[in-house]
């Protein structure tokens, strides 16, 4: 479904690599390595050479912000850029009802953002981004500020987005994380990817 | 006009109110005394020579050498706009982006103000060019001055509210617009307030000087009214031309944001 050749930037790559729908793809690594480097790439987050192709629709062709609704970036550090939670999601109801399944109150959505810890932070960028269905997730630390039981609560809305089709690249560095939910897994080193031993 | 012209000798005598401050600081222990004496020097210094440059420049009435003395004038509010930023736009464009917009608004506003209000004989008359022009570009550049400071700032402080919108499918407009539509109104504010203030808590110091000078005050009020608008045009476009060119060089065309490209000013 998604496939990617020669991409690279800055000492990053060349990287290559196919995610087929309902396939997960853990990369580990050292800080700095590249990883989160390699994701906004393939998002068309940073300026690059190489290419990423959804089928058979090329990244380049297409305007970015529709690549980016079906190839979306999850960065490890949420943004948010209203003053209500709500405001935050395209379809707040869909919401509403994703909010039990990550163990979060049902009125989170009114809050305002300040009152929101790290963890629900980082739910609920999970949920703005799971609720517009992208065809390819690029998670980056998706669960490092939740305990195991809200972890196992996000893996299992992650099973979901799998089950329906999606693609996932999840960079992590819970290793268990990655036996859990990736189907391949790789090692990002140097600014090079490895297939890890399995 | 009954002009009352002011002889060297009274210009000493009221020196001496400078050189009193300099007492002061020297006994109360600022530390100031130095930098008021040059201070001094240097405005009294600059202020005749811009005298004599302009009483040439009045008198030879040339077109060329009155374009050439706004030319200068807005090179140097480009570089005093370009100073004034804590981060700036990389290479040319740190400049660029500050002194098109400032350069075009300034000349189309005076030229507006030249050939349909003022009506001199001819239309480019350096006696209200060069002041019109100085009075116009100084609100232009420190409108531009704010609205950039406040754009570049902003948006390298919201990084990751810019990128979650990006990542999430928004455009670069949608993404920035909150943050645009904030450093234009930063940079409208001090207009309005000049605006809002004039004839009540503050006599305009052109109006003031023309009144000084021996024009009627009524005359001089239109002016000063004439200025006014003008600086609201004059800062308007440019500002917005400020705005809106630094909001496309912080992005780019696949809708990225491109911090990469602004420095931090020393």
């Amino acid at each position: 479904m998604l496939v990617i050749e020669g991409l690279r930037r800055l000492g990053f790559g060349p990287f290559a690599l196919e995610v087929a729908s309902g396939e997960c793809i853990g990369i580990a690594g050292p800080s700095g390595a590249g990883k989160s480097v390699f994701l906004r790439m393939i998002a068309d987050l940073d300026p690059h050479d190489g290419s990423v192709r959804l089928d058979e629709a090329r990244c380049e062709a297409m305007p970015a912000p529709a690549w980016r609704r079906q190839v979306t970036y999850l960065a490890a550090e949420s943004g948010w850029w209203a003053d209500r939670v709500g405001e935050h999601f395209v379809d707040p109801a869909r919401a509403r009802a994703l909010l039990p399944a990550v163990g979060m109150a049902a009125d989170a959505l009114d809050w305002p953002v300040t009152r929101l810890s790290t963890g629900e932070r980082q739910r609920l960028a999970l949920i703005r981004a799971l609720i517009q269905e992208p065809r390819v997730l690029l998670l980056d630390e998706p669960t490092s500020a939740l305990d195991p039981e809200t972890t196992a609560a996000v893996e299992a809305l992650l099973g979901q987005a799998l089950a329906r089709g999606a693609g996932i690249v999840l960079v992590s560095h819970d290793l268990a994380q990655a036996a859990r939910l990736a189907t391949r897994r790789f090692r990002m080193a140097n600014g090079n990817l490895q297939a890890a031993q399995p | 006009m009954t002009e009352i012209s002011l002889s060297y000798g009274e210009l000493a005598l009221a020196s001496l109110l400078l050189w009193l401050n300099g007492a002061l600081s020297l006994g109360l222990g600022l530390g100031l005394e130095r930098r008021m004496l040059m201070a001094g020097a240097r405005m009294v210094v600059q202020l005749l020579l811009i005298g004599l440059i302009l009483k040439a420049l009045f008198a030879t009435a040339s077109p060329l050498l009155t374009g050439l003395a706004v030319l200068v004038m807005i090179a140097v509010a480009a570089n005093e706009v370009y100073a004034r930023q804590d981060r700036r736009l990389a290479g040319v464009w740190g400049i660029a982006v500050g002194a098109l917009p400032m350069a075009a608004s300034t000349v189309v506003v005076t030229l507006l103000g030249l050939l349909f209000e003022v009506g001199a004989d001819p239309w480019h008359d350096p006696r209200y060019t060069i002041p019109l022009a100085g009075i116009i570009l100084g609100s232009v550049m420190s409108g531009i001055s704010l609205g950039l400071n406040g754009l570049v700032g902003a948006v390298t402080r919201e990084r990751l509210a810019i990128e979650a919108q990006l990542a999430l499918g928004a455009t670069r407009l949608v993404a920035l617009r909150p943050l645009m539509r904030q450093a234009l109104r930063s940079a409208w504010i001090p207009l309005l307030n000049q605006m809002s203030a004039a004839g009540i808590i503050t006599l305009p110091g052109m109006m003031t000087g023309q009144i000084l000078a021996g024009v009627d005050p009524v005359e001089a009020v239109k002016y000063q009214i004439l200025i006014m608008f003008l600086l609201a045009g004059g800062t308007g476009l440019g500002v917005l031309g400020a705005v809106y060119g630094a909001a496309a060089r912080l992005t780019d065309e696949r809708h990225r944001l491109r911090l990469d490209r602004v420095t931090e000013a020393k």
